[in-house]
């Protein structure tokens, strides 16, 4: 992945960003962050469908990020990045990058892996929900910053020539 | 999100409206738990047609009331699912385990 942001941020292209939000971690924020990429995500091209998808993505890895990352704290930082991918084939389409950056403790890569879903109980569906909703779900761990890297491609026949 | 509550004969209804996320699913979660296990209402039933969005900590507070109702062999039934709260259900493979109706009248004849 190649370098565009001087705090160490990577993004999959130097080429094609469209948008950086910095929040708190407060969950009254979820409904703001879900109305810009919204919007962003209809520009982009995505169906309604997709647009949903990526919504609920990235909602659901900010709720982890607050809950789990920050253990509930309201006054901690969040980095959301987006950015234009290209294709991953001849014959595919752009996809939409969203990078999420937290500096809450390391993540235990074994706990990314989601619950089954053949019980009926509350919670642990949120990775779930985010596996099934993105193309690429992706953890690393850079210095002090959780990253979490979520693409999804735009269908070949709807790309958007809008952004 | 707003929550407010109608009650008629062994059956109440919940009206919500706005997104139910972490920052109000534990509202929506006591307003079920109450009417199930403390007032043990026989027929407790969700409007979500004004409700755009549930994200998993939603559809967690659902399945609490849901979970709740049957062990108390209660009804619990969810009308007015919106396309979003529809896929998330559908995603978590939740919606054939709920009592979902199109609407009010379907729901309350059911």
């Amino acid at each position: 992945m190649g370098q565009r942001d001087t705090k160490g941020v990577s993004l999959a292209s130097n080429e094609g960003f469209l948008l950086k939000l910095e929040l708190h971690s407060d969950p009254q924020l979820l409904c703001v962050v879900r109305g810009a990429l919204e919007r962003l995500t209809e520009v982009f091209g995505f169906s309604p469908p997709d647009r949903r998808s990526v919504t609920r993505a990235v909602d659901e890895a900010l709720t982890n990020i607050m809950r789990h990352c920050y253990n509930g704290r309201t006054d901690q930082p969040i980095e959301m990045y987006c950015a234009r991918v290209p294709p991953r084939s001849s014959d595919s389409a752009d996809g939409l990058e969203i990078l999420l950056c937290d500096q809450g403790p390391a993540i235990d890569p074994a706990k990314l892996r989601g619950r089954r879903l053949d019980e009926i109980k509350p919670g642990g569906l949120g990775l779930h929900f985010i596996r099934q909703s993105m193309d690429t779900v992706e953890y690393r761990r850079v210095g002090s910053t959780n990253q979490f890297r979520l693409v999804k491609y735009l269908q070949p026949s709807k790309q958007s020539r809008a952004l | 999100m707003q929550i407010s509550a109608r009650h008629s004969d062994q059956t109440t209804i919940f009206d919500v409206s706005g997104d139910i996320d972490l920052a109000n699913s534990p509202e929506v979660r006591k307003a079920l738990l109450r009417e199930v296990r403390e007032k043990r209402t026989p027929r407790v039933v969700l409007n979500l047609s004004n409700v755009r969005y549930i994200d998993s900590s939603g559809v967690a507070s659902l399945v609490e009331g849901l979970k709740a109702s049957r062990d108390l062999n209660l009804r619990f039934i969810l009308f007015g699912l919106s396309p979003s709260a529809r896929e998330v259900l559908q995603l978590s493979r939740l919606l054939k385990i709920f009592e979902v109706y199109d609407n009010e009248d379907q729901a309350l004849s059911s």
